[in-house]
């Protein structure tokens, strides 16, 4: 046949100009796409800082002096806001990984028809789940390091260790991130997604986030060790007072069966469903 | 394979008596959910070059056919290659060198109309800088040069369609999909995407469409399958079309509803074929002005006589013996 | 006006089962997590005196909910009307006035607040926070603060394009006040600037209100001014969600 040479196309040939990526290629694809758009939001990153300020000032100056000093992991005294900051910045971390895998994925799965524009393009849904999950982490490994700027300027970092807590909270956003997106497949309506608040809420009060665990009940500290949560702020909590031991492997090995489980589950389902 | 093809018409595949390669060959090819048939065991080829429909209702299993092409959902059963590749194993490499326009405009609403196209080119995995060079052309060929920075979201309807066809064409596709380009446009902003879909035939890329719209397949189509209930009922261009199930010119006589049975006894034998309707007769034969001669000779008491050239809403009411758009 | 809220309780018919667990749940966690389980680190010292950290903090709650019930339902469903299911542009193609829908909503606000707020004090007297009588008796403390809060956000959620602002109004305005207005620890330990701008809040002039009442101790400032304020605050509210409205629904 013949065709003329084109500006904007050539025509019937089986040629074109982009290969097929490979997975991690095409979700990096996705992650760009939501970087361009958070170009535009500057709120978003001002947030990331100012939160955290807002949060751990009304801890110090708050509720510390009310207070006072509290046991710390490893038996000795430390005041509260440096008990307490740790704990908050696992809970932004299950949050922010929860909010960006339940509300925003259910959004555009149901009402935003962008990932049927990306699956007609050579990107495959794992190569979507990827991209999403990247871009989570990246905006919680923001978020993270802000959270640990503003602590270490308030002081309440008293451990060289703390520098781990950023890949301990990158670990939490994987872990609760592919949680929340496995549960995310089954939700059919918008009402579904309160059930999200409801969880999330007992989960961050009750997770020996704003006091030691033995002033539960012995009962419920046995349940409490079921929190996800609990073993992320254990964790961080560890790490920034520096109350480090082999019993952190314990809350890092949770937290990574629950990222792989979750992960498994969350895939075959999209799957299933961007795919029908 | 030959035994899966189901003779549908006159036409078949077979002899289409043309050396162009076929970007698409679909045998026996059907789609189900859960126990419902969208698709049944149909059999088409779409050719280099052309222009090829699918005109039929909704429902009648358009837009599924068009998702398996566009290796987006599974087949169930029978064959289909698509760029001499497998979509079961190589959707990915099928979808690199296809352009795909939803029945939906599926536009990325949080970003610029430029961003868009730009977004969408890297998930094709161009370089930057391909893509940065294709957008200018691509955003004058949707007509939205000076529109670049907006956000889509203040685009109008046929704005939004321009540019996700303009979209479609980032990876210089081999072939582009289209599912009813222009439904729900009004008729400038419909006849601009027609425009602009001319234009990429003259530009000899392959289209294949899906309408539910009469003028649209005759407007565009070289050829086309009409479908209802997931098969194919007809296939062949649309003047073939016309020509074998309709005849050339149509008489439609409008009649009074206490009028009626007078009216259809005196139209009794007139012209090759008759369609009736709840508020009209329609007379089909090759010359329009003979009909009009033997209706008025019999005395009959229309309430109007309209004379018109035979479209493909003829062809569909006479296939299925309904109307087209229901 | 009743029209417009006869609506408002059929679509509610739909949705109360999640708003009915939360107005439930929330003060119960709440109540449990903060108020016995931080207020037994709290009552080690004496800083607050002979009150023991779970009265002052749901007094403080009473209030504070009131105050999120009041925004929360003044700003996406308000969006929703106006922009994403234009309920509002069909209420007026009826006889319905702007004034009907402004004050239509603002008394489903408040049945909803009234609502929370009993529930939340008999929670409340169940643990043992202070009196039901006295809970009771502070409820329409809340109803003004709820209203303090609804009619000006509602006449923001009236100016806005895109729901983007709402998320930055409760990050960078509710929980601020949340955290820093009185509900955790009394005001007096932030320096002068922010004690300022917590006094310049409804939501800390509500709080002193509820506390005279529940704790029987005395406000900073003469009762009739917190009052005072707190009905400013929803008169120029509704002034203003009304003209927002107009503005934006009658063009």
């Amino acid at each position: 046949m013949s065709h003329s040479g084109t500006r904007l196309l050539r025509g019937s040939g089986k040629s074109s100009v982009g290969g097929v990526p490979t997975h991690a290629l095409g979700a990096s694809r996705i992650v760009e796409r939501n970087l361009r758009l958070a170009r535009n939001s500057w709120v978003v990153f001002l947030s990331g800082v100012v939160e955290p300020v807002i949060y751990l000032f009304a801890i110090d100056v708050g509720l510390g002096r009310l207070v006072g000093d509290v046991v710390g992991p490893d038996g000795t005294p430390v005041s509260y806001a440096a008990f307490a900051a740790p704990a908050l910045l696992a809970a932004s971390a299950m949050n922010g990984a929860v909010y960006e895998s339940t509300f925003n994925i259910f959004f555009k799965l149901r009402y935003g028809k962008l990932y049927d524009a990306m699956l007609a393009t050579p990107l495959t849904p794992s190569d979507v789940a990827l991209g999403e999950i990247g871009w989570s982490q990246l905006r919680g490994l923001a978020y993270a390091c802000a959270f640990m700027v503003v602590m270490g300027v308030m002081g309440l970092i008293a451990s060289p260790w703390a520098v781990l807590a950023i890949p301990a909270a990158i670990l939490m956003g994987f872990a609760f991130g592919a949680v929340g997106m496995a549960v995310v497949t089954f939700m059919r309506s918008w009402v579904d997604l309160d059930m999200v608040n409801l969880a999330l809420l007992p989960l961050f009060l009750f997770s020996a986030t704003f006091y030691p665990l033995d002033v539960y009940p012995r009962a419920l500290q046995l349940l409490t060790q079921l929190s996800p949560l609990y073993h992320g702020v254990a964790l961080i909590r560890g790490l920034t007072l520096g109350a480090v031991g082999w019993g952190l492997l314990g809350h890092v090995a949770f937290l990574a069966v629950m990222a792989v489980l979750g992960g498994v589950v969350a895939a075959r389902r999209l799957a299933r469903r961007l795919l029908p | 394979m030959g035994s899966e093809v189901r003779p549908v018409s006159a036409w078949s595949p077979a002899d289409a008596g043309d050396e162009r390669e076929s970007l698409v060959v679909a045998r026996g090819l059907t789609k189900r959910f859960d126990g419902f048939t969208a698709v049944n065991g149909i059999a088409f080829d779409v050719s280099a070059g052309e222009v090829f429909g699918f005109l039929g209702p909704n429902g009648a299993g358009k837009t599924s056919t068009m998702r398996m092409v566009a290796a987006v959902s599974p087949v169930t059963e029978g064959s289909l290659r698509v760029l001499d590749r497998d979509p079961a194993s190589d959707g990915a490499g099928i979808r690199a060198q296809l352009g795909v326009v939803p029945q939906e405009n599926n536009l990325d609403e949080e970003l610029s109309v430029a961003d868009n196209l730009y977004v969408y080119g890297r998930y094709f995995g161009m370089r930057r800088s391909q893509v940065r060079d294709r957008i200018p052309d691509l955003l004058e060929f949707a007509q939205l040069t000076d529109r670049g920075d907006d956000k889509v979201t203040v685009l109008s309807g046929g704005m939004k369609r321009r540019l996700v066809i303009a979209r479609a064409l980032i990876n210089t596709p081999s072939m582009v999909l289209l599912d009813e380009p222009t439904t729900g446009l009004d008729p400038q902003a419909r006849h601009l995407v027609w425009d602009r879909l001319r234009e990429l035939t003259r530009q000899g890329v392959t289209l294949l469409l899906t309408t539910h719209y009469m003028d649209e397949a005759e407007q565009l189509c070289d050829r086309l399958v009409v479908m209802s209930d997931g098969g194919i009922v007809a296939e062949g261009s649309p003047r073939q079309l016309i020509a074998e199930y309709a005849g050339r010119e149509v008489l439609e006589v409008r009649f009074l509803p206490g009028d009626r049975d007078a009216v259809l006894t005196g139209l009794d034998g007139v012209g090759s074929r008759q369609e009736v309707l709840s508020d009209r007769a329609i007379i089909y034969g090759e010359d329009a002005e003979q009909l009009t001669t033997a209706v008025s000779r019999r005395g009959v008491e229309a309430a109007s006589v309209l004379v018109r050239r035979a479209s493909l809403e003829d062809v569909f009411l006479r296939l299925t013996g309904r109307g087209l758009i229901e | 006006m009743l029209r417009v809220l006869e609506g408002e309780l059929v679509s509610y018919r739909r949705t109360w089962r999640g708003s009915v667990i939360s107005t439930f749940l929330n003060p119960v966690l709440f109540l449990s997590a903060m108020g016995l389980g931080l207020g037994s680190l709290v009552d080690r010292g004496d800083q607050l005196g002979p009150v023991p950290y779970l009265a002052f903090y749901a007094s403080g709650l009473l209030a504070a909910q009131a105050m999120q019930t009041g925004v929360g339902d003044a700003a996406y469903p308000v969006m929703a009307g106006i922009k994403w299911l234009k309920t509002y542009h069909a209420a007026l193609a009826t006889p319905l006035t702007i004034r009907d829908l402004v004050f239509g909503h603002a008394t489903f606000i408040l049945l909803r607040v009234t609502l929370a707020s009993v529930a939340f004090a008999i929670i409340a007297s169940l643990f043992g926070a202070f009196g039901l009588g006295a809970g009771l008796a502070a409820v329409p403390v809340a109803l003004l603060c709820g209203l303090a809060y609804a009619l000006p956000v509602m006449a923001y959620t009236g100016m806005l394009e895109r729901d983007t602002a709402l998320a930055g109004l409760f990050r960078f305005g509710l929980v601020p006040m949340f955290l820093l207005s009185g509900t955790f620890f009394p005001i007096d330990q932030l320096p002068a600037v922010l004690q300022a701008l917590a006094r310049a809040v409804p939501l800390w002039h509500a709080i002193e209100l509820v506390r005279a009442i529940t704790l029987a101790v005395p406000t900073t400032w003469p009762w009739w001014a917190h009052v005072g304020f707190l009905v400013a605050c929803g008169l120029v509210g509704g002034f203003l969600a009304t003209w927002s409205f107009r503005r934006r629904l009658i063009a």
